[in-house]
């Protein structure tokens, strides 16, 4: 069974790479459930995929501890959810803050970098990834979530390879886009 | 049969459609929305009639006249789309149903997007009808075919009542291939049997209590009412908190007895009577009311059994929100050895709150905005409603100072300015929300005399939900243009003193129109037309000359857009949320904010 929790910000695109992390356990035969977060959360507030896949799963959100790997959009968001990652597991991380309106307007200074040194301390299979780099470098913001699954696909705590990524990206993702995302693979 | 990766909702819609559904009705709600347009996706031969419908209401009427002429009919709806849709269910009940229909009411346990925490089970008790609970997407794609076939053994409508985690989790689920269409009769004229008369009322609510207990009893050996285990302890339960259940105790050897209840009204007395037997406590695992905890209280009463239950009732599990995995297995440890929980955990830093806002370009703030400055200094009350700009309550915004239900905005503030004279009372109302249930409500107050301030935030969609078509927007759920509905010349017709249509992102012309309309007598209108920035294409981009900034944050003080940021003490605009709406720009006293 492997199981793996995205989160982040409500327009982020976590459930795209959700669908494509179970495409690719569906691919290879395996048994998916996953669950999203749809609706009033969808605009700027937290957001959160499970997916698990596998035999013999009963609930559709992965129990406390038992996360093989969390692929997070934004430092707090993977904090806010730790508590679901199992021990020894894999978290992925995207190092730019989002910073919500409410700490602009209460002037806080959230800028992740508290988030990301706990996860320092606390996680032991770490992955920071640049995700603003490798937009800039594909040209289009919107490649974020495809970069993380390919970070979190090279780890190996995913279950799934990277040529199954490439393969859900091309099957899954219309045409026009393909290359901007296997760059994007490429780039992770 | 064929596996197929499926959301809850693509699979009660997959499953309507291959128990034969005619027509399909419904009104956008979450967690509901997704069934409906499920079945439009996969009707490209036209053979089912799909329509989003004005209301709830209409949409269950609709579904009863096909019923009504041996269609299989599905209305879809969240919980409390189904009390804007009682009145018809309620009679529906006595007069039944010659074609199998089904009435999708969708739960919120949380709730997530909800006004209530509703239970549609009690609804179906207080209505007499059948109400079927699933726990999986693979057994919803099963259960909504039973339920078409329950519907026209008995010749009843049957409600049907997933909850959010049901609906929006997927599933590896097994379809079928082919199906067999179902053809209708068509209308035949039976006064007796479709005109609903007191005397025939009384007769078919006879019927109705004589036929419960037998519904009952064929419940007790339903495929998806499941029985399992021994033991002395028991647990009750159903829905996604089945899925919890197995979850924490499969693999913890642990001795019980489980008992999942698909269809709680009637309740399978029978099935219940032998869960019971041998039995010194039952643990109730429900979410929203204790509905299966009563059934089984009353049942070991009238049996005189010597059972405990616990449960909501008497505070073993939580009595408001949803059940989890954490959940389950804290109520469940007390009774039993359930599976450890690994969780690691740290101190954790304090994490910045993520209240849902309104998006960095929407056309909302800026008419909240305009609102906001023509009506400072005044007496005001804003009065809001249902959709995206409910939202519109937040700060810095803080234009919300009520919201009930669909079309409560324009009747609340009617009521407030009756004991409120000197108050000018504005009602905020989206377009879909205007057909849905807020035109009655417009000419109550025109008949009434009852001055207020109509904000019609038109926006050329239903946003919230997903950004489903309506009458204003020109185009059906079977994929036709027709005719739109005007918002303005329905206003005008209705007789409102003003009726005005202005571009809310023009701030000044918006404001001078609210400013305008406050010198009026009567009800005023104002359209603040300009369309959802996730259907349209966003303009040239904003960005702080740095130059000209002078750093007095008042495009953050005042506008709270996501994409505005302080980086290093001074306001920015973010390039991958901006929408280039230029409302920032119209704000900033210095001109520093620019295309």
């Amino acid at each position: 069974m492997n199981n793996t929790l995205l989160c982040g910000v409500g327009g982020q695109g976590t459930v795209l790479a959700s669908k494509l992390i179970a495409f690719a356990a569906m691919e290879r035969g395996e048994n998916v459930r996953t669950s999203e977060t749809i609706g009033m959360s969808q605009r700027g507030g937290c957001v959160v995929s499970h997916v698990r896949a596998g035999e013999n799963i009963d609930s559709p959100m992965l129990p406390k501890g038992s996360a093989d790997v969390i692929i997070a959009f934004e430092p707090a968001e993977a904090v806010r959810n730790i508590s679901y990652l199992k021990k020894g597991g894999t978290v992925i991380v995207n190092k730019k803050a989002v910073k919500p309106v409410t700490a602009s307007l209460t002037g806080s200074a959230y800028d992740g970098s508290e988030a990301l040194a706990y996860l320092e301390e606390n996680v032991e299979k770490l992955v920071i990834i640049d995700g603003d780099d490798i937009c800039e470098k594909c040209g289009s913001p919107k490649v974020l979530n495809i970069a993380l699954l390919a970070a979190a696909a090279k780890s190996g705590a995913l279950g799934m390879t990277v040529d199954e990524l490439k393969n859900a990206i091309v099957k899954r993702i219309p045409e026009k886009f393909h290359e901007l995302n296997l760059k994007a693979v490429e780039l992770a | 049969m064929s596996k197929r990766f499926l959301m809850g909702n693509e699979a009660i819609a997959l499953g309507a459609i291959h128990a034969g559904v005619n027509v399909v009705s419904g009104y956008p709600g979450t967690p509901s929305t997704e069934i409906l347009e499920t079945v439009a996706k996969n009707n490209k031969d036209r053979n089912i009639y799909v329509e989003w419908s004005v209301n709830e209401k209409a949409a269950l009427e609709v579904a009863a006249g096909a019923a009504y002429s041996g269609a299989r009919a599905l209305v879809t709806m969240k919980q409390v789309g189904l009390n804007v849709a009682s009145d018809p269910l309620m009679s529906l009940a006595y007069v039944g149903v010659k074609g199998g229909m089904v009435v999708v009411s969708a739960d919120d346990p949380g709730p997530i997007s909800s006004q209530t925490e509703q239970d549609t089970r009690h609804f179906g008790q207080f209505a007499k009808l059948p109400v079927f609970d699933p726990s999986s997407p693979e057994e919803a794609y099963e259960m909504i075919q039973d339920a078409f076939e329950f519907s026209e053994k008995y010749g009843t409508p049957v409600l049907f009542r997933p909850t959010t985690r049901v609906d929006h989790g997927c599933a590896s689920v097994e379809v079928r291939d082919s199906f067999e269409p179902n053809k209708p009769e068509g209308f035949v004229r039976d006064t007796k049997r479709w005109v609903i008369f007191p005397r025939a009322s009384y007769l078919n609510h006879i019927k109705l209590e004589k036929r419960d207990p037998v519904l009952g009893d064929e419940f007790s050996s339903y495929r998806f009412n499941k029985l399992s285990g021994s033991g002395k302890i028991g647990i009750a339960t159903h829905g996604i908190s089945y899925a919890y259940t197995c979850e924490v105790l499969n693999g913890s050897g642990s001795e019980y007895k489980l008992l999942k209840i698909s269809t709680p009204n009637p309740f399978p007395e029978k099935l219940a009577l032998e869960f019971l037997d041998g039995l010194e406590e039952v643990v109730c695992i429900e979410e929203l009311d204790p509905v299966i905890e009563r059934a089984l209280t009353y049942i070991i009463g009238k049996h005189h059994l010597n059972v405990t239950v616990h449960g909501k009732l008497d505070g073993a599990v939580q009595p408001a929100g949803e059940n989890t995995v954490e959940s389950v297995r804290e109520v469940l440890s007390r009774f039993m050895d359930t599976k450890p929980c690994n969780a690691v955990s740290a101190q954790a830093p304090e994490l910045p709150v993520r209240p849902p806002v309104l998006c960095a370009g929407c056309p909302h703030r800026a008419s909240f905005y305009a609102v906001k400055q023509a009506a400072k200094g005044k007496k005001a009350v804003f009065a809001g409603d249902i959709g995206c700009y409910t939202l519109g309550n937040a700060m810095p915004l803080d234009m919300v100072d009520t919201c009930l239900c669909m079309g409560a905005d324009v009747t609340i503030a009617q009521g407030i300015r009756r004991v409120d004279p000197d108050t000018v009372c504005f009602s905020f109302i989206g377009d879909s929300t205007f057909f849905a249930s807020g035109m009655t409500g417009v000419v109550n107050a025109v008949y009434n005399q009852t001055d207020i301030i109509l904000i019609v935030l038109d926006n050329s969609t239903t946003a919230m939900t997903g950004h489903q078509p309506h009458p204003g927007t020109g185009v059906t759920m079977m994929g036709d243009v027709c005719a739109k509905v005007s918002i303005p010349k329905i206003l005008e017709a209705v007789g409102c003193t003003m009726v005005r249509t202005v571009d809310p992102l023009d701030l000044a012309a918006a404001e001078a129109a609210v400013s305008e309309a406050m010198e009026m007598k009567g009800v005023k209108a104002i359209i603040m037309k300009s369309p959802c920035i996730a259907v349209t294409k966003p303009a040239k981009l904003c960005s702080v000359d740095e130059k000209k900034c002078i750093g007095c944050k008042k495009c953050i003080r005042e506008l709270g857009c996501p994409a505005i940021v302080l980086t290093d003490g001074r306001p920015a605009i973010e390039p991958s949320l901006c929408y280039g709406c230029g409302v920032c720009a119209q704000v900033c006293p210095v001109n520093a904010i620019g295309r």
